[in-house]
C-alpha cells in the first residue's frame, strides 16, 4: 500500500492508463497548468500538449468534439473544470454520447469519460457547488461514478478510462486532498461493486463520494451508543449494486440513506423505492432519508452548513429509525 | 460567389453526379409516399433541390473520411455510399434497417463507409465532425472530416464553439452550410445577422467560401479543392452553398408560407435539370439522360417494395446497444 491523495491517485490512475494506451487523451480548459485543483499536475510534461490538451472555454465543443473524437477511435478524457459548468454541454452529453450507440443501432460507441468535480467547497456558492448525480443516473446510455478514497478513485478512474460507453466521473472537490492508501499493484474496480466501509448488524447506511466521510464519521458515532451501523460506499450510482444494500438490509431490517445532494428526486429515493419493492418483509422501520433541503446552496459559512447533512443529523435519524420500529411492524 | 471556369469537364464523372443525384431524387419521392401511406412514421425531411450538394460533396471524399450530417441528411448518407435498402428499411421501422429501427430518418448512419450519422439536435453535429477531425490528427492519419449542416445551424453555439476549435487546433474538417433559404417556417436571413455563414468563419480566421449549390460542376470543383487542401494540412474550410428547398421543412408542410411564384423560379434552378442540360451540350443524348430517372424509380421501387414485405425488427432490438453495463430493465417491470 501506498499512502496519496485523492487527486493524486487520479493522477496516477490517467498517467497509468495514458502510458498503457497511446488513444487515452485528457482535453479541458487549463489541462496544461495541472487543471483547476491540480489533478492534472506534471502529466503535460510526460505526454505533451497533444495528449493533455488545453481547450478554449467552449464546454460544447469540448463535450461534443470529444463525442466526435471517441466515435472515430480515440478516448478522450473530458475536464469539465466543476460539474455545474457541464450544463453548458447538456445536449452533447444526454443527446449525443449517451444515445449515439443505441440510435446507431450499435453502428458506433462512445468510449469516454466526463470528469465533472461536484460538491460544496470553500464557500463556492450556487453554481460551483451542485451535486447533479441523480440527474445522470436517469439517462440511459450513461456510467455514473461517485468515488470516495484515493484507492476507489484509482480504481474507478482506469475502469472509466477502459469502458466502452461513456462515464460521468463525478470527483468530489472537497476531498481532493484527503489521504489513504491505495494498493502498490494497478487494481481495477468494477462498476456496480460497493465496497462495505464497515460492517455492523442494526441497520444499514448507504451513501457515496464525500458524504460517505461524514455517514462513516455517523457510524462511529452510533457505535459508541452501542448502535451498531453496517456501511456501504455504493462507488457507482449506475449500475449500482442492489446485490451488497439487500444483503445488507436483509441482516440489518433498516436503511438509511444519506447524500450531499438534494433529497427531492436524489438517488437515495431511487435505493428506498427499490428496498420497499423488494425486502418489504424485512424492513423493521420505515426507510429514511438524510440529504439536502431543495434550496440553491448558500455563500455564508452558517448558510452552507444549513444544506449540509452532518453526521449529527445522521446519528439523530439512525436512532430514530431504530426506535420507532415497534410500531412499524 | 464563385464560378469556377468548368473547362475539361470529364463527362463521366458529371455522369454519375446525374445518376446519384436522381437516385437521391428518387429515394426522397418514394419516401415521401412512404410517408403518406403511414409507413414511414414521424417526420421526414426532403431534400429536393439540393441533390448537388450532397452529390458533389460526397463523391469527393474518400471512404475512409468521415461525414456527419443533418435531420435532411438521405442525400448525403446515399452519396456517402450507404444501402439504399438498409435505409429505406430503417425509414420503415423493419428488420434489416441500417440502424437495427432504432434510428429511423433523423439517425440515419452507415458506419461502414464513414457515415456518423445525421442529427435531431440542429448544429450538434458540428462540434461532433471537429471531434473526429481531432481524432484523425491526434492518429496522424490522411483521412478528413465533413460536417453538412443548414443555414438555421449557424445561429447556434456549436457553430461558434466548433468552428473555432477547428481552427485553434488546425484541424482536417470541411464545413459545409446548406444556405436553402429556410430554418424549418422561418426565412434564415429574418433571423441572421450579418453576412452568414462564410462572413462568420473568416471573422474566425476559417476560410470560406460562398457557391452555387445548384450547380453540379462548382459545387464538385470548389469541394475537390478544398479537401485536397485539408487533406494537406491546411486547416479547416467553410463552403456556403447557396440552394433552396423546393418542398416544405417536412414532407408533410406545404409551406404555403412563401409564395407560390417564389417556388416556381426555383424548380428553374432544379439541380439536376441544370446537370441535363450541362450533359446534353457535351452530347449525352436526352434518352440517356431520362433513363437515369427512370432506373432510380425502379430502384426505389424496389427498395420500398422490400421494406413494405419486411417484418418487424426483433423486438429484443428494444434493449440492446444500450450501453454494456446495467439492466435496461432495472426496476421498470
Ligand atoms: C436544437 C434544435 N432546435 C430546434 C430544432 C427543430 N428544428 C428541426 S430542423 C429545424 C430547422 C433547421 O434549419 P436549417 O439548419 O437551415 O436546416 P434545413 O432544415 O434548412 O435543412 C428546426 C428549427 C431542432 N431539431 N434542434
Ligand atoms: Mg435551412
Amino acid at each position: 500500500m501506498v499512502k496519496m491523495t485523492y487527486a493524486e491517485a487520479a493522477k496516477l490512475a490517467l498517467a497509468e492508463e495514458m502510458r498503457r494506451d497511446p488513444l487515452v487523451w485528457a482535453i479541458g480548459e487549463d489541462l496544461g497548468r495541472g487543471g483547476v485543483f491540480g489533478q492534472y499536475l506534471g502529466l503535460l510534461d510526460e505526454f505533451g500538449p497533444e495528449r493533455i490538451s488545453d481547450a478554449p472555454i467552449s464546454e460544447s465543443a469540448i463535450m461534443g468534439a470529444s463525442v466526435g473524437a471517441a466515435m472515430a477511435g480515440t478516448r478522450p478524457v473530458v475536464e469539465m473544470r466543476f460539474a455545474d459548468f457541464a450544463l453548458c454541454a447538456v445536449d452533447e452529453l444526454i443527446n449525443q454520447a449517451a444515445k449515439a450507440r443505441y440510435m446507431l443501432g450499435g453502428q458506433v460507441k462512445v468510449p469516454m469519460v466526463i470528469r465533472e468535480p461536484i460538491g460544496m467547497w470553500r464557500s463556492s456558492a450556487a453554481q460551483h457547488s451542485q451535486s447533479l448525480e441523480s440527474w445522470y443516473t436517469h439517462i440511459p446510455g450513461l456510467v455514473v461514478a461517485v468515488p470516495s478514497t484515493p484507492a476507489d478513485n484509482r480504481g474507478l478512474l482506469k475502469t472509466a478510462i477502459r469502458s466502452d460507453d461513456p462515464v460521468v466521473y463525478l470527483e468530489h472537490k472537497n476531498i481532493w486532498g484527503y489521504e489513504g492508501d491505495v494498493p502498490e499493484d494497478e487494481t481495477l474496480i468494477p462498476f456496480g461493486k460497493g465496497r462495505l466501509e464497515k460492517e455492523g448488524n442494526d441497520i444499514t447506511i448507504v451513501s457515496w463520494s464525500a458524504q460517505m466521510h461524514i455517514a462513516a464519521n455517523a457510524a462511529t458515532l452510533l457505535q459508541a451508543e452501542g448502535i451498531s451501523a453496517e456501511l456501504i460506499d455504493l462507488r457507482t450510482l449506475w449500475p449500482w449494486d442492489r446485490q451488497m444494500v439487500f444483503d445488507s438490509v436483509e441482516k440489518t431490517g433498516r436503511l438509511l440513506i444519506t447524500h450531499e445532494s438534494v433529497s427531492v428526486g436524489g438517488f437515495g429515493a431511487e435505493i428506498a423505492a427499490t428496498v420497499a419493492e423488494q425486502l418489504f418483509s424485512v424492513l423493521k422501520s420505515p426507510i429514511t432519508r438524510c440529504a439536502a433541503p431543495r434550496v440553491p446552496i448558500s455563500y455564508a459559512p452558517p448558510l452552507e452548513d444549513k444544506i449540509r447533512v452532518s453526521s449529527e443529523q445522521i446519528v439523530e435519524a439512525a436512532r430514530k429509525s431504530i426506535t420507532v420500529s415497534a410500531g412499524f411492524k | 460567389m464563385i464560378q469556377p471556369p468548368h473547362q475539361n469537364i470529364d463527362k463521366d464523372w458529371f455522369l454519375e453526379h446525374h445518376i446519384m443525384m436522381h437516385r437521391i431524387r428518387a429515394f426522397e419521392e418514394t419516401a415521401a409516399r412512404a410517408n403518406q401511406d403511414k409507413l414511414v412514421l414521424g417526420a421526414i425531411h426532403l431534400s429536393i433541390g439540393q441533390e448537388a450538394i450532397a452529390s458533389g460533396v460526397c463523391k469527393n471524399l474518400m471512404k475512409e473520411d468521415f461525414l456527419l450530417s443533418t435531420h435532411r441528411g438521405h442525400g448525403h448518407t446515399l452519396a456517402k455510399g450507404a444501402d439504399p435498402e438498409a435505409m429505406m428499411l430503417e425509414l420503415l421501422g423493419r428488420r434489416g434497417g441500417i440502424c437495427k429501427g432504432k434510428g429511423g430518418s433523423m439517425h440515419i448512419a452507415d458506419a461502414s463507409v464513414g457515415m456518423l450519422g445525421a442529427n435531431g439536435v440542429v448544429a450538434a453535429n458540428i462540434n461532433i465532425a471537429t471531434g473526429a477531425a481531432h481524432a484523425i490528427k491526434l492518429k496522424r492519419e490522411t483521412n478528413i472530416s465533413c460536417c453538412i449542416f443548414g443555414d438555421g445551424a449557424i445561429n447556434r453555439g456549436p457553430f461558434l464553439e466548433g468552428l473555432n476549435w477547428s481552427g485553434v487546433f488546425n484541424l482536417p474538417v470541411l464545413f459545409v452550410c446548406e444556405n436553402n433559404g429556410f430554418a424549418s417556417t422561418t426565412r434564415t436571413d429574418a433571423m441572421t445577422s450579418g453576412e452568414g455563414a462564410a462572413a462568420r468563419a473568416r471573422s474566425m480566421g476559417i476560410t470560406a467560401t460562398e457557391v452555387d449549390g445548384n450547380d453540379i460542376v462548382s459545387v464538385d470543383e470548389i469541394t475537390r479543392e478544398y479537401i485536397a487542401k485539408i487533406r494537406n494540412g491546411n486547416g479547416p474550410h467553410l463552403i456556403s452553398f447557396n440552394t433552396y428547398r423546393l418542398h416544405g421543412h417536412t414532407a408533410s408542410d406545404p409551406a404555403s408560407y412563401r409564395p407560390a411564384a417564389e417556388v416556381e423560379a426555383a424548380w428553374k434552378e432544379d439541380p439536376i435539370e441544370r446537370c441535363s442540360k450541362l450533359l446534353s451540350r457535351l452530347g449525352i443524348s436526352r434518352e440517356i439522360l431520362n433513363e437515369h430517372r427512370k432506373i432510380a424509380l425502379a430502384e426505389m421501387e424496389g427498395v420500398y417494395k422490400t421494406a413494405k414485405e419486411a417484418p418487424w425488427p426483433n423486438e429484443d432490438n428494444a434493449f440492446s446497444d444500450v450501453q454494456d453495463l446495467g439492466d435496461p430493465r432495472e426496476g421498470a417491470f
